[in-house]
């Protein structure tokens, strides 16, 4: 696993999706899921930023990402406020235009994208890990 | 991420290129609601050259095109969406909320 930390700034959202696709690539994952895997990050690190840190200047953001068992392994940690993803009620995606609400979908993209997400709130921080198997 | 706005007689055609996320989306938001502000509400946005799209683009979409469609005034229509966006605009369930077309051309001229 390689570790990066990123001031959590969403000017850094760049430079996090390259970190994560360059390892995607490198383990052998095709254009459409190192796509995916950016987006997921993204929207997951974007959520962080925006909820965790809502507020504070000076949070910082560490994300690991490699591959085990044959799948790619995020796992992102931050010193935030904790919000649990499962928490999130699901959008509804057969509301009209006038009813759709334009919260939650980050997260649901991050679940329909990645095999699995995981939250955790431990003392050194919380800890979203997201896992996607090489097919 | 790059804005044009070219206008028509019926629509304006606003062309976004690079990646749009959490730190761009908001430049994109304020292009559509500064078109809105000088009367424009019949809009298409064409995506050629966009590489990235996050949520944060996709709610700026939904916010224009919920002030377009207010009154029966206009709407956003798109065009040229790259393959991986269509994906996720569809995983999100926003395809059934937007029309798109093919080509500018036809985009142009559905209005």
């Amino acid at each position: 696993m390689q570790s990066v930390q990123f001031s959590a700034k969403f000017e850094y959202l760049d430079e996090i999706r390259e970190f994560v696709g360059d390892i995607a690539r490198t383990s052998g994952f095709g254009d459409k899921d190192i796509y995916n895997i950016q987006l997921a990050a993204d929207e997951a690190a974007s959520n962080i930023i925006e909820h965790a840190y809502e507020g504070v200047k000076d949070g910082m953001l560490e994300i690991s990402c490699g591959m085990r068992d044959g799948s790619i392994m995020i796992v992102m940690v931050d010193h935030g406020e904790s919000f649990d993803p499962s928490a999130i009620p699901m959008p509804d995606l057969k509301a009209d235009l006038s009813e759709r609400k334009i919260g939650g979908l980050g997260i649901f993209l991050m679940r329909k994208l990645m095999d699995e997400v995981h939250y955790e709130v431990r003392k050194a921080g919380n800890v979203l890990t997201m896992t996607k198997r090489k097919r | 991420m790059e804005i044009t706005v070219q206008e028509f007689k019926h629509c304006d055609l606003i062309s976004v290129k690079g990646r749009v996320d959490s730190a761009t989306a908001p430049q994109l938001a304020q292009a559509l609601e500064t078109a809105n502000e000088s009367g424009k509400y019949k809009l298409v946005m064409d995506m050629t050259g966009l590489e990235y799209m996050s949520s944060a683009g996709f709610r700026a979409l939904l916010a224009a095109q919920r002030n377009c469609k207010k009154y029966n005034r206009g709407e956003v229509v798109l065009s040229n969406v790259p393959d991986r966006i269509r994906e996720a605009l569809e995983l999100a369930g926003f395809t059934e909320l937007f029309k798109t077309f093919d080509d500018n051309l036809s985009a142009v001229g559905h209005f």
